[in-house]
């Protein structure tokens, strides 16, 4: 029980490589570098083997659980941390540093740290030239990290610490060469569009910690599994759809794909490890680690199913006519993003991490062969300038032909088994139900065989393009040191292992034993149960439902598929083995307004820019973020202030009529107006007033003889 | 011959009342004013006597020698006047003073 016992050991080694690179990675040698990050990895990985090798003996293939707990980190069982559930009973808020190792966490971990080791060790040989080599280094340790961190969590909240961590240092990293304004702009629109996923995924996890209490993975398995919520439960499907939208933000599904092909800014080791093997197949993680969530809450499903084959379907669509080789491939994984999504949806769990699984091998393959190339052409990214380099770089020739044919699903390599588990779990799921979706999966086939023959063939067969710099260069050094053997042997390790990865889970149509899905049986397990409970014949991680299936379906649908490989690569060889300077793309020639709107992504960043952040108007009207902006001006310039300027009129009228009223009336009628009424009187009086002084006397003396005979006559 | 009583001596005086009281009112030269105004008091003055012999004391007489030094002073007074009003207007036409007038 050594390592299970240490298993948090397993993210502390990358996070002690990274720690190291923070302190002292400017003072070090490039050896030292190596030998601190790149040993970590090794180390990590052979840690993992040997726990995942303990595990199985722990568990004798019954598949439980393994959980430690290091200790509590946050929340302490006082009661003031209590909150009241969905049912009305308290709980109390906690979540632990904890570690959880079951069926699905080992293949996540094998592949994590063997993939990144092979990543690793690719970097040093593809960065030794580059500035900043033990910044790099530090943040793809930081990565490993947070991504160990996010696979071996046993609670929400410390996957979310993962969770959080892996897109922080895929900011960091896809800004790497930050004098480039692209890179910086393209990091923190990774960063953005992830974080309004986070924001669903916080909302999905508060909502089951709600529903269920805890936010541990045993806690809500169990209280599942145990029948208390009813299938279709609206706060549950409400709590799926939520999880699922933090899912879509980090492994790049509609509506949230569209930081993906522009975090190609960042080195090409970056998009290999980051963009195709782990970061984006965290969204995958999650969804399968909450599967008895997800069973549970049947429209999530669908809506898991959807999005992820329209996903499929559109990003293929884009990838057909990309000139930059590298966003060929960030399309491409969008779209196999999109497949694996769709198998979960339909309940097909296991096919999905066995898609996981195999398509980090081919898909990390790809990436490090594209930057191989790019590496001989000495910076040449676009395809239309490559050409007839099948002889000139031997080994990432081969070797990148081996990940198109496992990608596109030739048999007996990688990828025929685990795509072609895919379909025919769609085709089969609830009786049919979903066979729309099979034959949007089979468009996506075709689609993903044209787009990856016509990188083979523009970049490989066809006839050179290259500028006379870049040829020259190509032809002088034909890979030893431009591919020194730190690049090479990674690719051919990735190649064998696309070759074999499928063969752990040979089918049992075609008298195998399917060890994969055996492995993962007990994690998917009691969805069988349930998925039988509700009607469905859905087929999980067994792999069957013996009412409904034929080996005959199985074998046709295996067929349909080998054939639109083959097809798709004949359509390819037709239009681009003599792609000559100024080759035509066949789109372009037969249908210029779709060759228009693929080439221009069918123009979904425009789309966003005009509606959420309202960096481009249509004709006079401007949408978003921006746009609200402006809205909030106007209303700040002409409404408040039209109120406060109307206030300001009215205080001045009244103060207006309160000067007339004062002059007019009050000093006018009141003072001036009495004044004047006095006047007649004074004119009358005034008549007596002739300055005559006999006058005067004549009136007293009148006066005198008005009394004299008033008194007689009395 | 009639014997002169008191009577005689009140008409008299009523008459001379009368004159002055006209000469107040109609004399344009303010010296005949005054003059008059001394021949309203000097009337009164011989009323007073008159009742004096009458009632056979001495009550009006004293009460007319006040009279008679009233009239001095307020001579003397309306001669002052007199002149400061001539230094001002250089008539003693009391139709030309008129200036106290609306």
């Amino acid at each position: 029980m050594l390592f299970l016992d240490h298993i948090y050991l397993i993210p502390l080694f990358p996070a002690f490589g990274a720690t190291i690179m923070f302190f002292f990675g400017r003072r070090l040698q490039k050896a030292t570098i190596d030998a601190v990050c790149v040993g970590a990895i090794v180390v990590a990985f052979l840690f993992t083997c040997f726990t995942v090798i303990e595990y199985t003996h722990f568990t004798h293939g019954t598949g439980q659980p393994f959980e430690k707990i290091v200790y509590t980190w946050l929340g302490s069982g006082d009661a003031h941390l209590n909150f009241s559930k969905s049912d009305g009973t308290l709980a109390s808020f906690s979540a632990d540093a904890g570690f959880l190792l079951d069926p699905l966490s080992s293949i996540w971990l094998l592949f994590v740290t063997g993939v990144g080791l092979l990543i690793h060790i690719y970097s040093t040989g593809y960065m030794a030239h580059e500035g900043g080599y033990y910044r790099f280094f530090g943040y793809m340790n930081l990565f490993m990290f947070s991504m160990l961190t996010l696979v071996l969590a046993n609670n929400y909240v410390l996957l979310f610490v993962g969770w959080e961590g892996v897109g922080l240092c895929s900011y960091l990293l896809i800004g790497f060469y930050f004098h480039r304004a692209s890179a910086t702009t393209a990091a923190n629109k990774a960063f953005i569009v992830n974080r309004i996923g986070d924001a669903g995924f916080i909302l999905g996890a508060l909502t089951l910690s709600w529903l269920f209490g805890s936010f541990r993975f045993t806690d809500i398995n169990a209280v599942a599994h145990s029948g208390r919520f009813a299938i279709g439960d609206p706060a549950l499907t409400a709590a799926a759809l939520l999880l699922f939208f933090g899912a879509c933000g980090k492994s790049a599904q509609l509506p949230l794909y569209v930081w993906l092909p522009d975090a190609m800014e960042g080195p090409t080791p970056v998009s290999a490890l980051i963009h195709a093997a782990t970061m984006v197949t965290a969204g995958v993680y999650m969804v399968a680690r909450s599967n008895a969530v997800f069973v549970l809450a049947p429209t999530a499903m669908k809506t898991v199913a959807i999005v992820g084959a329209v996903t499929a379907v559109f990003a293929a669509s884009i990838a057909l006519v990309q000139n930059d080789i590298k966003r060929v491939l960030a399309y491409s994984t969008v779209s196999q993003l999109g497949y694996m999504f769709l198998a979960l949806g339909v309940g097909a769990f296991a096919a999905g991490v066995f898609h996981v699984f195999t398509h980090a091998f081919f898909k990390a393959l790809l990436f490090l062969g594209s930057g191989s190339i790019i590496h001989a052409l000495s910076g040449e990214q676009d395809m239309r300038h490559m050409g007839d380099l099948q002889r000139r770089i031997p080994t990432t020739h081969w070797t990148m032909l081996v990940a198109t044919l496992a990608i596109v699903g030739i048999p007996p390599l990688a990828g025929f088994f685990s795509k072609d588990e895919i379909l025919w779990q769609t085709w089969t799921s609830e009786g049919g139900a979903y066979r729309i979706l099979w034959f949007i999966g089979y468009g996506t086939a075709l689609m993903t065989a044209l787009y990856m023959f016509r990188l083979m063939y523009l970049t490989f067969y066809s006839p050179s393009r290259m500028s006379p710099a870049a040829e020259h260069h190509v032809h002088e050094s034909p890979e030893s040191p431009k591919s020194p053997k730190s690049m090479t042997v990674p690719l051919v390790i990735l190649a064998l292992c696309s070759i074999g990865a499928g063969w752990v889970s040979w089918p049992h149509s075609l008298r195998g034993s399917a060890n994969f899905e055996k492995f993962l049986e007990p994690v998917f397990s009691q969805e069988a149960v349930v998925l039988h409970e509700e009607g469905k014949s859905g087929q999980l991680a067994e792999g069957r439902n013996e009412a409904e299936h034929t080996d005959l379906t199985e074998y046709l649908l295996m067929i349909l598929s080998f054939a639109a490989a083959v097809v798709g690569w004949g359509m390819t060889r037709r239009s681009y083995l003599h792609a000559a300077k100024d080759y035509v793309e066949p789109i372009a020639e037969k249908a210029p307004p779709l060759y228009n709107a693929l080439y221009n992504k069918w123009f979904v960043d425009e789309g966003y820019d005009f509606v959420f952040t309202g960096r481009r108007k249509l004709g006079r009207v401007r949408l978003g973020a921006l746009g609200a902006g402006e809205a909030a001006s106007w209303i700040d310039a002409k409404v408040i202030d039209g109120v406060v300027n109307d206030v300001a009129w009215v205080t001045r009228a009244v103060a207006t009529l309160s000067t007339w009223w004062d002059k007019w009336i009050i000093d006018g009628l009141g003072v001036r107006g009495v004044a004047y009424s006095t006047l007649p009187f004074a004119y009358l009086t005034r008549l007596f007033e002739w300055g005559l002084v006999q006058w005067y006397a004549l009136v007293m003396v009148a006066g005198l003889l008005g009394f004299g005979v008033y008194y007689v006559w009395k | 011959m009639v014997p002169i009583t008191t009577f005689h001596y009140l008409v008299v005086a009523a008459a001379l009342f009368v004159l002055g009281v006209i000469g107040v009112l109609t004399r344009r030269n303010v010296v005949v004013v005054l003059m008059s105004i001394e021949l309203i008091l000097n009337a009164v003055n011989l009323n007073l006597v008159a009742f004096s012999r009458m009632w056979g004391n001495l009550h009006g007489q004293v009460f007319s020698i006040f009279i008679t030094v009233d009239a001095a002073a307020e001579a003397a007074a309306g001669l002052g006047i007199l002149i400061a009003f001539f230094r001002n207007k250089e008539t003693i036409n009391v139709d030309e003073i008129d200036l106290l007038k609306w």
